[in-house]
């Protein structure tokens, strides 16, 4: 990680068509290649993220919690986004076990929840997105650790800047 | 129901357990084992990781000369093998595959790859009573919720299933939050039937997620977060724990009854089937008993140990399979894992 690099901004959400609002906003700057984590406590609405993302995508079916088989693949035209939930893993050396290593690659986006329970192993993120619980909604923090994902950051933070489109 | 005697070997590996069994077709289930955790405390010290407990391959050959010799037959007697071939974990799902593939080569004898959600469907079959088809399934556990209608072998036509969460997942992780630990669905419905027990006084209501929605589907992601702004608002004490866990069985069960009458009604059938580790639910199994009557129509639930993942079920689905297989179809190469696999895909329902 490049502390240099290191970009962030807190966004706040009023409920969950805001999240969704959110998901789509951040799909329109996601390319192949990214490895993205979400961080929040159950219930905080991670997998609802995650739809918003994937509607945003153009996936209009089912987005179920991939927490029991630990991964859900979603093939957008050519796109392959892998939603991880790594919440039943116990060790970290679960990850290695689950041959998963392969699906980090630059021609898929990854986005990982409960990345936390595999520590250092797991490839670096370029972004982290924290889900915090607040008095009223939810807010989001957004962390860029790479390159890619700072260009993400500025992106997403021009479209929101200023705009109330996500808290109606 | 069949003709010429055969013996099938099932095996299941498409998640967390191991299970394998050997149905015979004139005999019933001559034997079955699955590998749980308390087993694999005991023989290897220890807590295992849920998840390095994913480790197949030390775990079913043993198993399969277990019960080999509990039933009193040798390898050579096998007619056929049958194998979880998806969905499920893809690196779960080839220690199954693999070994399947190897035997049928080695005996040559058929190998049938079965559709994991196939096996819950027929399982009930292997109790007594059992359901005749048609009937409508609601398979519930953790990685599960779906309503399904089951006209016959291969003729399956998918009613509803869940938007997000299974129902399973959603008692285990409305457990975590309620300080019960992961996974405690059975810790939570214990609490919630204790606290019915207790003369309470505290009462709260949560949504019915989808109650409404006019189609058979559910939705339960939802009511974990209600139940975290409940837990916001309250002080927890045990009264307010007892409550909240109350609240949360209520509507799920409440959503899956109501929903299951829904499919029975839609379908003009009457036999409902229950299976999936949420079928042992006490509430559950209540409220559906106590609906179905109301409307004449009649409630199975298969014994736990065919509720939850397991060989046996595998092993009569391939049992099921060969009688309607004709020979030239009954292939010894088959080698082949599905991990995403939805089950009207196979070109065989309804």
């Amino acid at each position: 990680m490049h502390h240099s690099d290191h970009v962030h901004f807190t966004h706040h959400l009023s409920g969950e068509a805001a999240t969704l609002a959110l998901g789509a906003e951040i799909a329109t700057g996601l390319h192949p290649g990214l490895i993205i984590f979400l961080s929040g406590n159950l219930g905080a609405g991670k997998t609802t993220l995650v739809r918003g993302i994937l509607r945003g995508l153009g996936y209009k079916e089912k987005v179920k919690s991939p927490t029991y088989n630990l991964i859900e693949v979603y093939k957008i035209s050519k796109l392959y986004l892998y939603h991880f939930d790594f919440y039943r893993f116990e060790n970290p050396h679960e990850w290695e076990e689950a041959g998963f290593r392969e699906y980090f690659n630059t021609d898929s986006i990854c986005v990982v929840e409960w990345a936390e329970k595999v520590g250092g192993l797991l490839p670096t993120a370029d972004l982290r997105f924290f889900i915090h619980i607040a008095e009223a909604g939810r807010d989001v923090e957004i962390h860029a650790d790479t390159e890619a994902g700072r260009l993400c950051l500025k992106r997403w933070q021009a479209a929101l800047k200023g705009s109330d489109f996500l808290n109606p | 129901m069949f003709s010429h005697p055969l013996l099938v070997l099932g095996i299941e590996t498409s998640c967390d357990e191991t299970g394998v069994a050997l149905y015979d077709t004139h005999r019933g289930l001559l034997s079955h084992a699955l590998y749980s955790q308390s087993e694999m405390h005991s023989e290897y010290g220890g807590v295992v990781p849920e998840l390095a407990s994913r480790d197949h391959i030390r775990r079913v050959l043993p198993l399969i000369r277990q019960i080999l010799s509990a039933a009193g037959v040798d390898l050579a007697d096998l007619d056929a093998i049958a194998y979880t071939q998806g969905p499920g974990l893809a690196g779960a799902l080839l220690v199954g595959a693999s070994i399947s593939a190897a035997l049928g080569f080695a005996l040559n004898i058929p190998v049938l790859g079965i559709h994991h959600l196939e096996g819950h469907l027929l399982s009930p079959l292997l109790s007594k009573p059992a359901p005749a088809f048609p009937f409508v399934a609601l398979l519930v556990s953790g990685g599960h919720t779906q309503l399904m209608e089951v006209n016959g072998l291969g003729l399956y036509t998918l009613l509803g299933e869940t938007v997000d969460d299974a129902a399973g997942e959603a008692f285990d992780k409305t457990a975590k939050l309620l300080g019960l630990g992961y996974p405690g669905g059975p810790a939570l419905s214990k609490l919630a039937d204790e606290f019915v027990h207790s003369g309470h006084s505290k009462y709260f209501e949560l949504p019915r997620p989808m109650l409404h929605s006019g189609d058979l589907n559910f939705s339960f992601s939802g009511l974990k977060t209600a139940v975290l702004t409940l837990m916001h608002k309250h002080e927890m004490t045990p009264d307010t724990r007892g409550a909240m866990a109350f609240a949360f069985q209520e509507a799920v069960v409440d959503v899956l009854a109501e929903k299951s009458l829904a499919a029975l009604a839609k379908t003009g059938l009457t036999q409902l089937v229950v299976a999936g580790g949420v079928g042992a639910n006490r509430q559950l199994r209540n409220t559906l008993c106590r609906k179905a009557e109301q409307i004449g129509a009649t409630v199975f639930f298969p014994e736990f140990e065919f509720c939850t993942d397991n060989g046996a079920m595998i092993a009569f689905a391939g049992a099921m399979r060969m009688q309607e297989t004709s020979d030239q179809d009954k292939r010894t190469d088959v080698f082949t894992i599905n991990a995403r696999w939805d089950l009207e895909m196979q070109g065989l329902c309804t």
